[in-house]
């Protein structure tokens, strides 16, 4: 065999969505010489389904990464063209900011950041095989491999010292509407159909999802008069905690809804056995969470009508994305079933919808870094990791992108718990339970909800975004400047007091408030429901003028006091397992009292603490129990 | 960081001298200080030093002086646990022991879990390492045990009803939490409202479940006691005249009773959980069948059996199919309707016993006398129902009988886990009222959820994303 080309990186990053350039901005970002290979130069986070980013719990994701020092946050606030938070009116927990993207824009922005980074190549080109150097495992049968570099289809060897597998849906994928079915990658783009072996050869365990995604139509089609119009907020609000507001105070476009109707529904139960989920082609089980229409029209019969939104893909474009209804119904199926809602009764497609079945991992597999157990070195984030959504992806991509990088320089890796971000819940839950179906963020997985919020995702995180390197040190300043205010203000509030007199009653009076008794602090004031910071200023003559978010976190703090020590609480107990660490090469054979079960899932997926452990299904308070037990005394022996 | 504090009895549950309810934890002093008062009705359990015993009432929240005590207090790190630890001897007797436990519980106390003390003591080093192995062990055969129990024992309709609470709260917190992720679908306009109104109703339920913990109803207490036999042998008509009321229909027609019946007896000291079955045997209607079945599990779960033979007509392979479910099992035989003519004897009974288990090779020929006694009644006539009784009463004393105590224990936390879930229920109520906004009426509801969960043995865990989506449609 002709020996061909070598290279030599610190970490290869294999795809280029948005798990991959938060991995290789994040690598190249911590100094490491980076390469990031895709298939297509031109899909760089490209955007194959929904034009939109952020969303409930999604939007916390992107917050969270914009605080450690990600991308995804800048890159959506320069190319956005609607804006809206969600659940406004609902509690500051579960506040989400969602902006429509320009989908190429979003692209083309991110892959002009990729291209202007330091330390970081682009290549266009199909990793087909992983190297790995499994000596130490051969010598003593219990060391594990280590990656030590890729192959490329034509031959090429880059060696490096870590890789991250962000492959998203592209491994051996196939693409299904109605009866006709092509292996092709999202969006008609070439699959990767060779990395898969090399994967199964390596001991790693594969498995197939399935998702989909909805037509789009030629705006020109569209009689948008006989749709609800959706605008943008007044006021937007940047995802990124660095962008100015006023930079993102820009002319938005609308979206459209529409609903499907009892024609809709009768066509696509005509049509059934025509949908290769319901024909039995599809096996794996679809995301419940964005069910097809043709899923909600079956498991949800009793409902007369599912809304419809009509979404633009871009300002320079007329496709137009039809939200809520995906499906994997054969072409005339699609168009008829459209042509039954109000507003689309001439919509011509120019891209049916379609499901996609593709190979990802199991991701118990990984260690809670994304790190391999099995294989030093090797890394993985996105959909390849059982994920979906462009948030879940980015999220792990940057956390896969960081531990590289600080494995590499051998330095602590970082672990978000699930009390210090929805970063930490999605990963956790990842590498510790079973997914049946790609995974979605939702604000119900975080138990710490009231915690995490969006609005203080930088008071949580940026101090370890510094630290990892990844956050200047002006913008940790602020932050420490910014946390400063906070309680300073909280103390102020908590600590002036007003009297009854008739300057403080008529207020209250005006405002529907009940009127004093005796003296009360300003702080007792604000927890009124009717009233707030904003509201008490005409008798808080002493208030100092205050950034708009230190207002925010100082009415968040007051207003919701109580719960937030009963969630801080909580977290103190689950902390205490937490910090309990299983060694890596502890014999459960030993611990005779465990459960069968028990010692059969703590075997095969290894957590690295007790609370971790607890965790996983089949693990019992009293195997708990014993296991703590097991490791007191082998700690003192 | 602060350790929770637990609490449990720690002496036999039975009707002796002198109980001990132990506590441990940070605030093991603490809470038995604000249920300990002196002879001058003073609390100053805390102002004690260590190592001191003390006289003094346990008294409830309202001031009742609840029971006469010796209290010790030990203070960490010179107790068993190494924690803060405070012991109240009281006079012994199940009800007292209870009641004290409970109180000791409402003020901040958490149950132990099986072999938690002595796990305490191992992790706090006061246990030498060559001892762990024994302390995992009993960790985990005790908590199978206390599992067990704890759903075993629980009576099948109280299971219904604590379940089907915990799904309609689930449900509720599904639809929230359904609208929080999906607003754009789900509104929950005039929610809270409705929430408000189901909860007082959920409330209302919470209070019964209270009640029957409260009267002990709740779970299958004492001697777990089956009654066993062919149709028309005369079961109702025995569970009749022990509890002295007709409960269970008797009539001539046989396969009467095709349900079964549950009640408890008490006989001085001790009680009997009895179980009346359906008449055992080989039957072609399908309602029968059913019940059939359902002695045959009674009798896998019993400590007792009863097995009531019509002395009036010959033994057959009916008989011996009964025989042979209960083989393994403490027995009593009565050879009913001894007023009718005789065609049952002793012999036969061990004729037919040798021939049922010999039928199954492992057991080889063991006398019936050596597996229970055989007793003639007639209870139509209330003939011989006196030396039944005494002979059951003598089995009890004589150990021959002997029951699970960890049943009032498990009452005990089933109850704490009711008023948990109710109370959580109480501050839901607060939110609404308090107009805060509907993602906070989960954290409560959720609460609730999980203590009714610890009653029927399941966790909320993916349940809730589950409901979620099961019962809305969500979706882009």
């Amino acid at each position: 065999m002709i020996e061909g080309m070598r290279e030599k990186v610190d970490v290869c990053v294999v795809g280029a969505g948005h798990a991959g350039c938060e991995a290789a901005l994040a690598c190249a970002r911590l100094g490491m010489e980076t390469i990031i290979f895709t298939v297509s130069i031109d899909s760089i986070a490209m955007m194959p389904c929904n034009p939109n980013v952020g969303g409930t719990s999604k939007g916390h994701l992107v917050r969270e990464i914009d605080a450690l020092g990600g991308e995804m946050g800048k890159n959506i606030d320069r190319t956005f063209i609607q804006s809206k938070m969600l659940n406004k009116s609902k509690g500051p927990a579960v506040h989400s900011l969602r902006a429509q993207a320009d989908k190429s824009e979003y692209s083309r922005a991110m892959r002009k950041v990729l291209e202007n980074q330091e330390h970081l190549s682009i290549k266009q080109a199909e990793v087909c095989e992983l190297l790995v150097d499994d000596t130490l495992e051969k010598e003593n049968g219990s060391g594990c491999k280590k990656i030590i570099g890729v192959k490329t289809f034509t031959g090429t060897i880059y060696e490096c010292k870590a890789v991250i597998l962000c492959t998203g849906t592209y491994l051996k994928a196939r693409c299904l509407c109605g009866e006709s079915i092509t292996y092709t990658g999202p969006s008609g783009l070439q699959a990767a159909n060779h990395l898969s072996e090399s994967l199964k050869k390596l001991g790693i365990a594969i498995q197939r999802f399935k998702t989909g995604t909805p037509a789009r139509m030629d705006k020109r089609t569209i009689d948008f008069t006989k749709m609800e119009e959706q605008f943008g907020d007044e006021r937007v609000i940047p995802f990124s905690f660095s962008t100015d507001p006023e930079d993102v105070q820009i002319d938005q476009v609308s979206c459209w809804l529409t609903y499907t109707n009892e024609k809709t529904h009768d066509i696509i139960r005509q049509n059934l056995d025509r949908s290769p989920i319901y024909a039995g082609i599809i096996e794996g089980t679809g995301p419940r969470y964005c069910p097809s229409i043709e899923d909600k029209v079956v498991k949800f019969s009793d409902k007369d009508r599912h809304q419809v939104f009509i979404e633009p893909e871009g300002l320079h474009t007329n496709e137009m994305y039809v939200g809520g209804m995906s499906s994997s119904l054969p072409e005339d199926v699609q168009l008829a079933m459209y042509r039954t809602v109000p507003g689309l009764e001439h919509c011509k497609i120019v891209r049916n919808a379609y499901a996609i079945e593709y190979d990802c991992i199991d991701a118990r597999q990984l260690y809670p870094t994304l790190e391999f157990k099995s294989i030093k070195g090797l890394f993985s984030g996105g959909q390849f990791n059982g994920s979906s959504g462009y948030e879940e992806a980015a999220a792990q991509g940057l956390i896969a992108g960081i531990n590289a990088s600080l494995t590499i320089l051998g330095k602590e890796p970082v672990i978000l718990d699930r009390s210090q971000a929805y970063i930490g819940v999605l990963v956790d839950d990842l590498v510790t339970k079973e997914n049946f179906e790609p995974y979605r963020m939702m604000t119900s997985r975080a138990e710490y909800r009231l915690l995490l919020r969006q609005d203080n995702a930088d008071l949580r995180l940026r101090e370890i975004g510094y630290q990892i390197g990844l956050v200047s040190r002006e913008l940790y300043e602020n932050i420490l400047h910014k946390k400063n205010l906070i309680k300073n203000e909280v103390m102020r509030l908590k600590n002036t007091t007003i009297g009854a007199s008739k300057k403080h009653q008529d207020f209250l009076s005006a405002h529907n408030s009940s009127l004093l008794k005796t003296a009360a602090t300003l702080a007792e004031l604000i927890c009124r429901p009717e009233l707030s910071y904003e509201i008490l200023s005409e008798i808080d003559t002493d208030r100092v003028s205050l950034p708009e978010d230190v207002i925010e976190q100082v009415e968040i703090e007051i207003k919701y006091e109580g719960y937030i020590e009963r969630q801080m609480r909580q977290v103190e107990q689950f902390k205490k397992t937490e910090k309990k660490l299983i060694p890596s090469d502890l014999d459960y054979d030993d611990v005779k009292s465990l459960r069968l079960e028990a010692r059969q899932k703590l075997k095969s997926y290894r957590p690295v603490s007790v609370g971790q452990a607890s965790r996983i299904a089949g693990v019992s308070p009293a195997d708990i129990s014993v296991l703590l037990v097991y490791l007191e005394q082998w700690k003192k022996s | 960081m602060k350790i929770d504090t637990i609490a449990a009895i720690s002496t036999a549950m039975t009707d002796s001298g002198i109980g001990i309810i132990r506590i441990s934890g940070d605030d093991a002093i603490s809470i038995a200080h604000s249920v300990f008062v002196n002879k001058k009705n003073k609390k100053c359990l805390d102002s004690y030093p260590s190592h001191t015993i003390h006289y003094g009432f346990i008294i409830e929240e309202d001031g009742t002086v609840v029971d006469e005590v010796m209290v010790s207090v030990m203070k960490s790190p010179n107790s068993y646990t190494t924690e803060d630890t405070v012991e109240i001897n009281c006079h012994g007797g199940i009800f007292m022991m209870q009641k004290i436990m409970e109180i000791v519980l409402h003020a901040g106390a958490r149950a132990a879990l099986p072999g938690e003390f002595t796990k305490r003591a191992f992790l706090n080093g006061r246990i030498d390492l060559s001892k762990a192995e024994a302390v995992m062990d009993i960790i985990n055969a005790k908590n199978e045990f206390a599992l067990k129990t704890s759903i075993k024992q629980l009576k099948g309709s109280v299971y219904e009803i604590v379940n089907k609470l915990r799904e309609e709260i689930l449900y509720e917190i599904a639809f929230i939490e359904s609208a929080l992720d999906d607003p754009e679908h789900i509104s929950l306009d005039g929610y809270p409202q409705k929430l408000y109104d189901k909860n007082e109703e959920i409330l209302k339920r919470l209070e019964k479940l209270l009640a029957s913990a409260d009267d002990g109803k709740m779970l299958k207490e004492g001697i777990q006691t089956v009654i066993v036999g062919k149709p028309n042998a005369g079961k109702s008509s025995l569970l009749n005249v022990m509890l002295g009321e007709e409960k269970a229909i008797v009539t001539e027609i046989a396969g009467t009773t095709r349900d079964i019946l549950e009640e408890t007896i008490t006989l001085g000291g001790f009680s009997l959980h009895i179980t009346d079955t359906a008449g055992i045997r080989n039957t072609e209607d399908i309602v029968e069948k059913i019940g059939v079945e359902k002695a045959k599990q009674a009798i896998v779960d019993a400590d007792f059996i009863i097995y009531i033979v019509d002395s009036s007509i010959p033994l057959d392979d009916d008989d011996i199919n009964i025989m042979k479910m209960i083989k393994d099992k403490k027995i009593m035989i009565l050879l009913n309707k001894s007023d009718l003519e005789n065609y049952v004897t002793e012999e036969d009974i061990e004729h037919f016993w040798c021939s049922a288990i010999s039928s199954n090779p492992d057991t080889g020929s063991v006398s019936f006398s050596q597996n229970g006694r055989v007793i003639r009644t007639s209870i139509k006539e209330k003939e011989g129902i006196d030396v039944f009784i005494d002979t059951i009463k003598e089995m009890f004393f004589y150990g021959e009988l002997t029951y699970n105590d960890e049943v009032y224990i498990t009452n005990m936390r089933h109850k704490e886990a009711i008023r948990e879930s109710y109370e959580s229920i109480l501050q839901v109520q607060e939110s609404i009222r308090n107009h805060m906004p509907e993602d906070f009426y989960t954290i409560d509801l959720l609460s609730a959820c999980a203590a009714l969960g610890r009653v029927i043995g399941k966790e909320v865990g993916e349940d809730l994303v589950n409901e979620i989506f099961l019962k809305f449609c969500m979706g882009k």
